[in-house]
Formats: C-alpha cells, structure tokens, sequence
C-alpha cells in the first residue's frame, strides 16, 4: 500500500515539478544576465586595461628610438598605419590626472578593445581637416566615460612623436552645446547613422578643411548604442616635442580643472 | 534541477558544498571567458563609432 502511493504521482506533484523547474530556469537566467552586467562593465575592462598597457609600451618604444609612424613619406604622402597599432596619446585634464590614453589606428571591434581608435580615413593629429577618434563608453577600457564630463574651452592633448597638439573644445560663451562661428557645438548627440560629423568639415560634405579639427565619438546614452555623443575640438597650438616630459606650457593646463 | 545535482554530487556535507562551490567557478568562467566574449559581438550594446569612411581631402 505505501510502495503504490510512494510511486504514483497526484496532480498536485506535477504541477509543483513543472513549476518548480520554471521557477528555477527563470532564476537561473536572471543570474545568468547579472553575470553578463558584471562581465560588460568590470571583465572587459580588464582585458582592455591588459592590451592598452602593451599598445602604450610599444609606442614609448617606438619613440624612443626615434620612429615617428605619423612621419609623412619621402614623397609627402600619409603613411599607411597599420590597424591596432598605437598613433598618438591623449590627454585630458578635466578627466583626470592620471587620464592617459594611447590611441590606436583603427575603430573595429579589436582595434577599440586596445584603446580609444582613430578613424583610418579621417586626418592624422594636428593636420587641417578632422582627426577622429572612437572610444568605448562602458567597459573596453571604458576611455570616453566620462566624456560628457567635458566642458567648453576645456583642453584636449594629443602627443605625438613630434608634437604636443593642443586642442580646445567648441562651445560658445562656455556652453558647450551651443554652435561657435563656425556653426558647430562642442558636443551633439546624433543618430549612430551620422557619418557627417567624420568629414573633414563636419557636416559639410564639399568644404575644404581650413582648420584642424579633433573628433570623438561614443554611445549614448550610457549603457545602450541607442545614439552617438559627438565631441568637437579645435587645434589651438601646437608645441614641439623633445622629450616624454610634458611641458611646462601643456602642464599648466592642468592647474584649477576639476573633474 | 538543483536538486538533482545536489543529491548526485558524492561525499560528506563538506565536500558536497567544496564541490558546489567548484561548480559554479567553473561554470563562472565558462561564461566570462568564452560564452560572452562570443555572444557580445553580436549585441547592439557597445558600438561607439559612425559609418565612417568620410569623402573628405586627405
């Protein structure tokens, strides 16, 4: 008698087993989706923080023994750069201090796991027409984080193998969004469809560049690639390079900013 | 599902829970180092950059 109700099941266990194991798979995933979050946002950044740190030796290295990948071709053309391999570094002073990065030539998957990348086709640091850069908002690294942090006027440094290239974020009367004479704001968000703000003069597809423009690119809002924030610069001055060291004149753009 | 696992799993409490425990790092690791990294890309999360192959003068 108690052998046949051990083995027979009512409806009442069916239903617990089958909602047990939905209840349990449900979990399951939810756990699963929190682990991706934590992955995203921390595990990445490791990877990133690994790659960026040989791209950033490598550059150094090449530097000190006198190679300039930027140097323009016997016959003045743009050396071809190759793909992953660190250009420049960057610097901003109201992200930080200790915000240094070096940017890569390229902007696909694997070149922007190493570092901030510049867009192949746009101009190199400190020439006319725009120098753009992509760079991860959220783990990878996560360079351009903060970038909304910055502000109107605010200094952008890009180190190159000759020059330290000073450049000023648009903006006009110290807000950044508004347009300056030149009919462009230091930051916009635009649709990830807007190839236009790449050109050498953003949104204008025939101008002829007459000055040096900086880029960056990012997602936007935080978290999602719903759109892209677009972050506009201006060459103010370009310092020679002599040594690692920074000078005295590009320091000093890091006294009175606060993040 | 849990339980299942739980009550096939050999040995004492302890190593019951040593075992547990082992279970889910390697499980862990399984998704961090070769689940996501292969499931990411194809997830409209992490793009930063515009179509960019600009017609400017370089």
């Amino acid at each position: 008698m108690s052998g046949a109700t051990a083995t027979r099941y009512t409806l009442g266990d069916t239903l617990r087993f089958v909602l047990r194991a939905i209840g349990q798979t449900l979990i399951t995933a939810g756990v699963v989706v929190l682990l991706f979050v934590v992955y995203e946002v921390y595990v990445t950044n490791y990877f990133a923080r690994e790659a960026q740190t040989k791209v950033k030796h490598a550059l150094a290295k090449e530097w000190t023994q006198g190679k300039d990948p930027l140097l323009p071709l016997p016959d003045g053309s743009l050396p071809k750069l190759a793909t992953g391999n660190g250009i420049a570094n960057l610097y901003i002073p109201r992200l930080g201090r200790d915000y240094a990065w070096t940017v890569v030539q390229g902007t696909s998957d694997a070149d922007l796991e190493k570092g901030p990348g510049h867009y192949a086709a746009t101009a190199l640091p400190g020439r006319l027409g725009n120098f753009a850069v992509a760079g991860h908002r959220v783990g990878k690294g996560e360079p351009f984080l903060n970038l909304d942090h910055v502000r109107a006027a605010d200094a952008v440094i890009v180190e190159t193998e000759s020059h330290w290239y000073i450049y000023r974020v648009k903006g006009a009367h110290g807000d950044i969004t508004a347009a300056d004479s030149d009919g462009l704001p230091g930051r916009e968000i635009v649709t990830p469809s807007d190839g236009s703000v790449l050109l050498a003069v953003p949104d204008h597809l025939d101008s002829r560049p007459n000055e040096a423009l900086m880029t960056m690119t990012t997602c936007h809002p935080k978290f999602t690639a719903a759109k892209r924030m677009i972050v506009y610069a201006r060459l103010q001055r370009a310092l020679p390079r002599v040594s690692s060291t920074m000078p005295a004149q590009v320091a000093a753009l890091y006294n009175g900013v606060s993040g | 599902m849990y339980t299942w696992i739980w009550r096939r799993l050999p040995g004492t409490l302890a190593v019951k829970l040593f075992e547990t425990t082992l279970l889910v790092v390697l499980i862990v690791a399984l998704l961090f180092f070769v689940v996501f990294p292969w499931i990411e890309p194809h997830l409209p999360i992490s793009q930063v950059t515009v179509p960019g192959q600009p017609s400017g003068h370089q």
